[in-house]
């Protein structure tokens, strides 16, 4: 087996594979069809300091290659997570990464106190990108001040690794990446959602609720390779992709792009397996490929 | 229960009608452990060669018979996905995820008199749960609704399993008229269990609340990953927003928040 371990921070991931948050639940929802501990990580759902309904149906939308989603950061809460959730997901190896979101950054700052004591929470990732809550989210993400000023108050609330996860709804991404890694960033991962929107044509309405919504699946992946590959050549902390892996050649389309990591989300609805196949995969062509570590392959496009 | 993913072939594909299609599916792999199938419960399916069909399908189970490891499910025609998973030649292979969701309540006691209500597509998972409350000794009763009785599907199987009312639009067999107005649906019902269009089943609620009749409806909202993942299928209930495909996709009508 080549060596495929890779540091974010101070954290070490067994392997390049970690699952995108809001696609794999709390990883347990997984647990019949593939072995948890084979993963880098999985991101669990986004996190919030207070409970949250979420958006009204419906939240989903089927697009070429793809799907539009509005389901709207709905979680029990951080409090719900600690007692309940926590407990028993710690008997997995793989490193656990809670996914933190708010609408103001005290919310932040509050989640990341109640997870700051939870030993196996190394790290965090933190949502200034979601396109479907009205307040928050992705309204800190689209601007270097506001992104900025969640890293720096996260930053001094989280002991751990901080992971700052980046909205693609941006006219320069490398400069949002910039300015979270000036104030202490570990990472970015990136992206988040596409914003989008679909029209049920009979019907003349929206297909969603909430009449816009993210656009995940294959369709983004050329955005999202795009924009890793411009955030790698920026920034020095690693990056971790993510937009429209289906498998292994996907995974490595990033690696080679110049993600140290990557996420798979959307394939876990079509195939519950993907992640560990695209670790296989990478593995095997570490192997075909004479690679000794996944880590050489990083960045590694030829121009 | 363990769910799995598995390649089932097409053993058979019996066009019913011009919108359905009943597949007769079996396990590829012929030493497959086939996990034990509950009334209620559904199934993913990729489609395949779909190139703008991107999720899987869900479909409820229309009959499972483990001792000869077939699987029925009846696919309605609505876009691409379904027509491609209905125009599957037999011997062709898809891949499915199964068992997915919680199963219909068994009756109280053998005593008990349940009545099974399907419309249209609804009925698939009738079918499934009427042999399964026939085989543990109860007697199941049907009343299936369509718009005439060119519509009316797997109606020879229903019969077979007990007594069986038929509602037509346009009367041409049984009574004329929708569900809710047939002589079936009358007091003296301790369970109607039903599944149907949304406003058909909100009707039928709504009349098993006039009736004292306890009430259990399957849910179709639309899914992306059928496991309780990615919170899209969501159905408003008195506990909040929960998954139809962990959480349902039956439910009693008292725990959902419907205006009836």
């Amino acid at each position: 087996m080549a060596d495929l371990r890779v540091n974010i921070g101070n954290l070490k991931l067994k392997n390049p594979v970690l699952t995108a948050s809001g696609t794999f639940g709390f990883g347990e929802e997984f647990s019949d069809f593939i072995d948890l501990n084979r993963l880098g990580g999985f991101i669990v759902k986004g996190t919030t300091l207070e409970p949250r309904e979420g958006n009204p149906y419906p939240r989903m939308a089927e697009t070429p290659s793809g799907m539009l989603n509005a389901v709207g950061l709905q979680n029990k809460g951080v409090k719900y997570f600690v007692e309940h959730i926590y407990p028993r997901i710690t008997k997995y190896d793989s490193e656990i990464i809670v996914n933190v979101s708010g609408a103001k950054i005290d919310d932040y700052v509050g989640v990341c106190r109640e997870l700051a004591p939870l030993e196996r929470i190394r790290a965090i990732e933190v949502n200034i990108s979601c396109p479907n809550v009205k307040q928050g989210g992705m309204a800190f993400g689209t601007t270097c001040q506001g992104a900025a000023a969640v890293t720096k108050a996260v930053r001094e609330a989280f002991p751990g690794t901080v992971i700052v996860k980046l909205s693609p709804n941006v006219t320069d991404i490398a400069e949002i990446a910039r300015a979270v890694e000036a104030e202490g960033a570990d990472s970015v991962s990136l992206i988040n959602t596409l914003m989008g929107m679909a029209v049920d044509v009979e019907r003349r309405r929206p297909c969603l609720s909430t009449v816009t919504g993210g656009l995940s699946g294959p369709a983004v992946r050329p955005v999202a390779v795009r924009m890793v590959w411009q955030v790698a050549k920026t920034v020095s902390i690693p990056v971790i992709g993510l937009g429209g892996i289906m498998n292994g050649r996907d995974a490595l389309e990033f690696i080679l792009a110049g993600a140290t990591a990557i996420e798979v989300g959307t394939a876990n609805f079509i195939d519950p397996a993907a992640t560990v196949k695209i670790v296989d995969y990478i593995d095997d062509y570490c192997r075909r490929h004479s690679v000794a570590s996944v880590t050489d392959l990083i960045g590694c496009i030829n121009q | 229960m363990t769910k799995l993913t598995a390649d089932f072939r097409v053993t058979q594909s019996v066009r019913l009608h011009k919108l359905y299609t009943l597949l007769k599916l079996t396990p590829a792999d012929t030493s497959l452990e086939l996990p034990e199938v509950m009334p209620g419960q559904f199934v993913q399916v990729a489609v395949p060669n779909a190139p703008h069909t991107f999720l899987r399908r869900p479909i409820s189970v229309n009959y499972f018979d483990a001792a000869n490891r077939e699987l029925w499910l009846l696919i309605r025609r609505a876009g691409e996905g379904t027509s491609i998973l209905a125009g599957l030649e037999e011997g062709s292979v898809v891949n499915l995820i199964l068992p997915l969701g919680n199963s219909f309540t068994m009756p109280e006691s053998a005593g008990s008199r349940v009545l099974l209500v399907g419309g249209g597509v609804g009925v698939a998972p009738m079918l499934y749960f009427g042999h399964c409350l026939r085989s543990q000794g109860y007697e199941p009763r049907f009343l299936l609704g369509a718009r005439s009785e060119a519509d009316l599907l797997e109606l020879d199987e229903f019969r077979a399993l007990g007594e069986t009312f038929i509602s037509t639009d346009d009367g041409s067999l049984g009574e004329p008229g929708v569900v809710t107005l047939n002589s079936a649906l009358r007091p003296g019902i301790d369970r109607i269990y039903c599944c149907g269009p949304a406003p058909m089943m909100k009707a039928v609620a709504a009349k098993a609340r006039e009736i004292g009749a306890d009430c259990e409806v399957s849910l179709e909202n639309m899914m992306a990953c059928g496991l309780g993942a990615c919170l899209c299928c969501v159905e408003k209930t008195v506990k909040g927003n929960v998954c139809v495909c962990t959480e349902g996709p039956v439910f009693n009508i008292n725990q959902l928040t419907w205006q009836i």
